[in-house]
């Protein structure tokens, strides 16, 4: 146990500095596009008077590294800054309270969650489930066809599979809303009708990964002796492989299913514009337009921090799901 | 399809006189009660309810066109009716106005309206700092006195026949004095309806106010909710499945699809918004006004029409001035392509062949480039050569527009004629795209500012008239087209015989003025 928690405490640490450097690239990235959100935010009303006023109101005018450790060390301090169009609006208006970031990203964020939620909960027990009957009928037309079918959903781009199921489930047969507008007051229900069709389309998009995993694993582990035994034992074909080869073949499994739920959080970003539901990557895509900097870095830590978080805990898992890994010589 | 215009139904006075007479005979079937719901374009997630930041469609609907008045309003019919204000008059320089305020107006939290909020509400737009689309309307009040409870005047700097007109921006919203921070930090208002949630770019819900001044003729919908999407597709699908009653923006790519559904319809409007080609008058070639009539001959303006807004549009003729002003000259004779006028021109200036650049980008308007290219193909039959430079959309309004000697804009038009031109067209204007002054036309310059003080109509027309012909024949500006709003309704919704053409969305007030049918 003691070596786990080692390993968690590095791995945490390493995830520190990889956060560090991601801030570092997207800050630099973001500078590096042309025009700055005051050009942005003026549009055709940019005068040299105006926006040369709101880069002095943001501190826009002074040099890259001098705002970078200026954000750095508030974000260190756990404030992560309130938005230029905040801001903005602030200097036009006087004292009017502030949204920070973090109020801003919290609403967004949680919603987010709900739709990988809600993703993760069609998603996960269906491609295990394909993924084990794909293995135990291997070859035949059923393994054939939803490897076909998981194959070509992966291989399309989002948005078009997100059009495919408005037309045939919100145009053709209205079962689903073609708007996601999710809101707060809204029932348990409601949320999760609304929520149904990017949950499909992302469950199309992350399936196959999964599925196909699974099925490998297993196949894999279906010549070692130990499963010729249980076969020779006379058990059925089925229970060799969920009680037998699949406790064996989890780790890689878990692997897989993590990196898939990251993406989840930090590949939405499409999905979420084509259905309208207000998740951090519509959020995301509103501040990039705009170069809204404290906006854009808190969103990609957020995605950063997922994948860490995410990998750190499918390592982990896979150390527990394994006897070998668990009690090192 | 509702293609009336102002002009259309006023070019009978009949059907004026019967308006005037019977007040708003449009709105006598209108029924109440529903939520409707509409899905628009242009929000953020930087909006707030501070009308000095508005610029886009989603926030205009929500505060002016439902939770917020002005002192003025733009009727669908054009004419200027009285919102807050009942009646105003003018000193006969035009300088000095006066307005009587409506008498009973409550705001929302209850605070009764009056002369204060008024003045505190446009104050707003020049306090120290304060970056208001609207501030050189109101720094052009000299002086705002409050004669009574009811009753303000307005001194301004100079004399202004459209001053009421002015009123009716968009920006100038009036808030409740004293409160001004909370109001627009809640959205209190004096509105039809009445803000219940507000989640910036993603959606705004009121419901309607009771006892509203504007009694039973306007704001028939229970309750409404303006959803934001941004995404063209999406907001396509949202009123083919029915999940809003009326979207804005058709893109007409896809307008055959809306069309073939039985249960939405579109709307279509021809307004001020127009595209256009400025030159810089001071760069040559260009400052040799037989350059600039050379390209006006160059110029196929009816195929722009066709091929850039696939018909959804009318051609212009190189003024600003639409069908939405009051002013509009539709008699001037239309410019048309003509390659043997062109190079007649072209041999006036003293040269045999031109190469010039233009620049263009999407981000200028939609289908620019192609514009341009469009451009390029006709002018070389007039031995015109235009290289077409793409620019990066990025930027595009900082380091191309008013820098680039000829460039592509888009320009969405204004309420009145002397708005638009002392926008653009104003000798020393910061947006005067042209650099047009008067080393081109000091005839043009003054009749800018005697038009202004102008207070006779007749007189009115005539000089404006004399300055769209002038833009016409020597500005230097191409305006090939004036886009229409293209709007889709859904058939559970009645709008009235007249819409407004100044905005997109019967001038952003459809939960005023639309119904259930």
């Amino acid at each position: 146990m003691g070596a786990i928690l080692k390993i968690i405490a590095q791995r945490l640490v390493l995830g520190g500095v990889t956060l560090l450097v991601v801030s570092l690239v997207i800050f630099l990235a973001v500078n590096a596009l042309p025009g700055d959100f005051a050009e942005a935010i003026l549009g055709q009303g940019a005068t040299p008077e105006a926006i040369e006023a709101i880069r002095r109101d943001l501190g826009l005018d002074r040099p890259l590294w001098e705002r970078y450790l200026v954000w750095l060390a508030r974000m260190l301090q756990g404030d992560l800054g309130v938005s230029f169009a905040q801001l903005n609006f602030q200097s036009n208006l006087g004292g009017t309270q502030l949204k920070t970031v973090a109020e801003q990203i919290a609403p967004r964020f949680a919603n987010t969650i709900f739709l990988a939620g809600v993703t993760a909960a069609i998603a996960v027990p269906v491609s295990l489930m394909l993924g084990v009957l794909a293995a135990l009928y291997r070859g035949s037309i059923f393994d054939r066809a939803a490897n076909i079918f998981t194959l070509t959903s992966i291989s399309s781009p989002e948005f078009f599979l997100a059009y495919i199921l408005i037309l045939f489930l919100a145009v053709l047969n209205p079962v689903f809303p073609s708007l996601s507008n999710i809101y707060e007051g809204m029932s348990f229900f409601d949320r999760l009708e609304r929520t149904m069709l990017p949950a499909l389309t992302l469950t199309l998009v992350v399936t196959a990964h999964m599925m196909r995993m699974t099925r490998a694993a297993i196949i894999n582990l279906l010549a070692s002796p130990y499963i010729e035994m249980a076969r020779l034992k006379g058990l059925s074909p089925m229970r060799v492989i969920v009680v037998h080869a699949l406790p064996n073949a989890l780790a890689p499994i878990i692997n897989v299913i993590a990196l898939n739920l990251a993406y989840l959080i930090t590949g939405v970003v499409v999905v979420e514009v084509v259905f309208v539901y207000p998740g951090i990557g519509q959020l995301f895509v509103d501040s990039v337009k705009i170069r809204d900097i404290p906006v854009v870095q808190a969103c990609c830590l957020i995605f950063a921090g997922a994948y860490i978080l995410l990998n750190l805990t499918a390592d982990i898992l896979s150390i527990l799901s394994n006897p070998r890994l668990r009690h090192p010589k | 399809m509702t293609r009336i215009s102002r002009r259309g139904l006023l070019g009978s006075s009949v059907a004026a006189g019967v308006l005037a007479a019977t007040g708003v005979p449009v709105f006598a079937q209108a029924k109440r009660g529903g939520h409707f719901k509409a899905g628009l374009s242009g929000a953020n997630t930087s909006d707030s309810w501070d009308g000095r930041t508005h610029s886009d469609l989603f926030m205009i609907a929500s505060a002016q066109g439902a939770v917020f008045d002005s002192l003025t309003m733009v009727a669908a019919d054009g004419t200027l009716v009285g919102e807050l204000a009942e009646s105003w008059e003018a000193s006969p320089d035009a300088k000095v106005w006066t307005f009587n305020l409506r008498k009973g107006v409550t705001f929302h939290n209850g605070k009764s309206f009056g002369a204060d909020d008024v003045i505190e509400s446009l104050q707003m737009h020049v306090a120290e700092g304060a970056k208001s689309a609207a501030k050189p309307i109101v720094s052009a009040i000299a002086e705002m006195k409050k004669l009574g409870e009811h009753q303000v005047q307005f001194t301004l700097q100079s004399g202004n026949a459209d001053f009421p007109y002015l009123m009716s921006d968009y920006h100038i919203l009036i808030y409740p004095a004293g409160m001004i921070e909370e109001a627009i930090a809640k959205g209190i208002g004096t509105g039809l309806y009445q803000v219940e949630s507000f989640d910036p770019g993603v959606r705004m819900v009121a419901k309607r106010y009771p006892n509203h001044y504007k009694g039973d003729s306007a704001g028939f919908f229970d309750s409404i909710e303006y959803i934001a999407i941004n995404d063209n597709t999406a907001r396509m699908n949202a009123l083919l499945t029915g999940q809003v009653h009326a979207i804005n923006r058709i893109d007409f790519k896809t307008e055959a699809l809306l069309k073939a559904n039985p249960a939405v319809r579109i709307q279509e409007v021809t307004g001020n918004q127009h595209y256009t080609f400025a030159m810089l008058t001071d760069v040559p070639p260009f400052n040799d006004v037989n350059v600039r009539r050379a390209l006006k001959y160059a110029i196929k303006r009816q195929e722009m029409v066709d091929k850039i807004l696939l018909g959804h549009g009318m051609v212009g003729n190189d003024h600003p001035i639409g069908p939405a002003n009051q002013y509009f000259a539709a008699d001037l004779p239309q410019l048309e392509f003509d390659p043997d006028k062109s190079r007649y021109y072209l041999k006036q200036a003293g040269l045999d062949s031109l190469d010039i650049d233009l620049s263009a980008s999407n981000a200028a308007f939609e289908g620019a480039v192609d514009a341009a290219l469009l451009y390029q193909a006709s002018a070389k039959e007039c031995g015109i050569n235009i290289n077409v430079i793409q620019e990066p959309a990025d930027g595009y309004w900082s380091n191309v527009w008013l820098k680039k000697p000829f460039c592509a804009v888009y320009w969405s038009g204004r309420a009145t004629e002397d708005w638009m031109f002392s926008t653009a067209y104003e000798e020393g204007a910061p947006w005067n795209d042209s650099q047009w002054d008067s080393k081109d036309s000091a005839r043009f310059q003054e009749l800018l500012k005697l038009a202004r003080a102008e207070l006779d109509s007749e007189k009115r027309r005539a000089m404006y008239r004399e300055m769209q012909d002038i833009l016409r024949t020597d500005g230097g500006v191409i305006i090939p087209m004036f886009a229409n709003y293209v709007q889709g309704v859904s058939n559970q919704i009645a709008t009235p015989e007249i819409i407004g053409n100044l905005w997109q969305m019967d001038n952003a007030r459809m939960a005023e003025r639309w119904w259930f049918a």
